[in-house]
């Protein structure tokens, strides 16, 4: 009895070890069927939920588009400049992230800001500039509130949208969004824990070696 | 001997407990006041001024300045209370992003706030009194 305890321990341990090792992020979101050809015969995939084309200006009022993303795994999240609840514990974090990464044209940072009225692209200049961001790896942009909060629910999944209740104007949530090459959602973690934020830059590395499907 | 050396060493004991259970009010005061305004620092401060008082870059001062911290002494109730609308030199940086009030603070509350934060990231401003922060609130704006 002892010895078959023994051994179903052992297996344990080694699938443990196994899973650690080769460790792959699930794809999130909503996904459905749909008829795909390969080598003349028609077969059917899984098509996952991908984010739409967009078009934002970004911290110098340059157009940045979906486009700008192909090829390339990149974090989302929505803030806004004047947000001094979370947002500051969030970009503190994602700081982070671009320090890790920085210089990696494999890697972007995408932060949508939801505040329209006032984070207009000189406002985000300023914001990035006091944060000691420069270039474009990290993307501040200014979008019309209606394709922001769109954007976030549909295709990001996170909510971020004006509150009047609210002390400060907004409901947002901290999610900072992880999306791979194919512009599928690949992971959310909690922006406001550095610990959460750990396990994401880890993940954005697995990613970052995993093979990217021929489409 | 070896009874005697236990003796002493049990003395010592007694006598290291009498001498510390007879901590002072004020102390008393000043270690509940410190770890409260922990508290209401992780819950009003640290959004922005960070964990360790360390700021975010040129965003948000941090707040170990010793000098300026002791300099505005009498200021920093104003200021935690009804935020700042001015340019200020912290660390040799200029920062001139407004900082939002905390009205709904009590005057025990930043009282609080001020021993934790005036003896904590390298401030050693010692105990702040209710009453003088009280006065002083009065006369901010």
């Amino acid at each position: 009895m002892k010895f078959y305890l023994f051994v179903l321990a052992g297996i344990f341990i080694l699938q443990a070890c196994n899973s650690g090792n080769n460790k792959t992020l699930p794809i999130l979101g909503e996904r459905e069927l749909a008829d795909r050809t390969v080598n003349g015969k028609i077969v059917q995939d899984t098509v996952y939920q991908t984010i739409a084309p967009f078009r934002y200006l970004n911290q110098d009022s340059i157009p940045v588009t979906d486009k700008d993303f192909n090829g390339k795994i990149y974090v989302a999240d929505f803030f806004f400049t004047s947000c001094n609840t979370i947002c500051p514990q969030m970009h503190r974090n994602m700081l982070k992230v671009y320090e890790q990464f920085k210089d990696n044209p494999e890697v972007k940072i995408l932060s949508h800001s939801i505040d329209s009225k006032y984070d207009l692209p000189s406002r985000l200049k300023i914001y990035a500039g006091k944060l000691g961001i420069e270039g474009h790896q990290w993307e501040f942009v200014h979008g019309s509130s209606d394709s922001i909060y769109n954007v976030s629910a549909k295709n990001y999944l996170v909510a971020a949208y004006e509150d009047k209740s609210d002390a400060q104007g907004f409901v947002h949530q901290g999610w900072f969004i992880l999306v791979d090459k194919n512009k599928r959602l690949r992971g959310a973690y909690d922006g406001t824990k550095a610990d959460q934020v750990e396990v994401m830059i880890k993940d954005m590395q697995i990613l970052l070696d995993e093979k990217v499907d021929a489409k | 001997m070896r009874n005697k050396i236990i003796y002493f060493i049990g003395l010592g004991f007694v006598f290291s407990v009498l001498f510390y259970s007879c901590q002072s009010e004020d102390q008393i005061t000043f270690a509940r006041y410190y770890v409260n305004g922990k508290g209401l620092y992780e819950k009003n401060c640290q959004n922005c001024h960070g964990a360790n008082g360390e700021g975010l870059k040129k965003l948000y001062p941090a707040l170990t300045d010793t000098t300026y911290i002791r300099n505005n002494k009498a200021r920093l109730s104003c200021i935690i209370k009804y935020g700042l609308n001015e340019k200020i030199i912290i660390n040799g940086q200029g920062y001139e992003e407004k900082m939002p009030g905390n009205t709904s603070l009590t005057a025990i509350d930043v009282t609080q706030i001020l021993v934790y934060t005036g003896n904590s990231f390298g401030n050693k401003l010692g105990a702040f009194q209710l009453e003088n922060v009280s006065a002083g609130l009065k006369d901010c704006r």
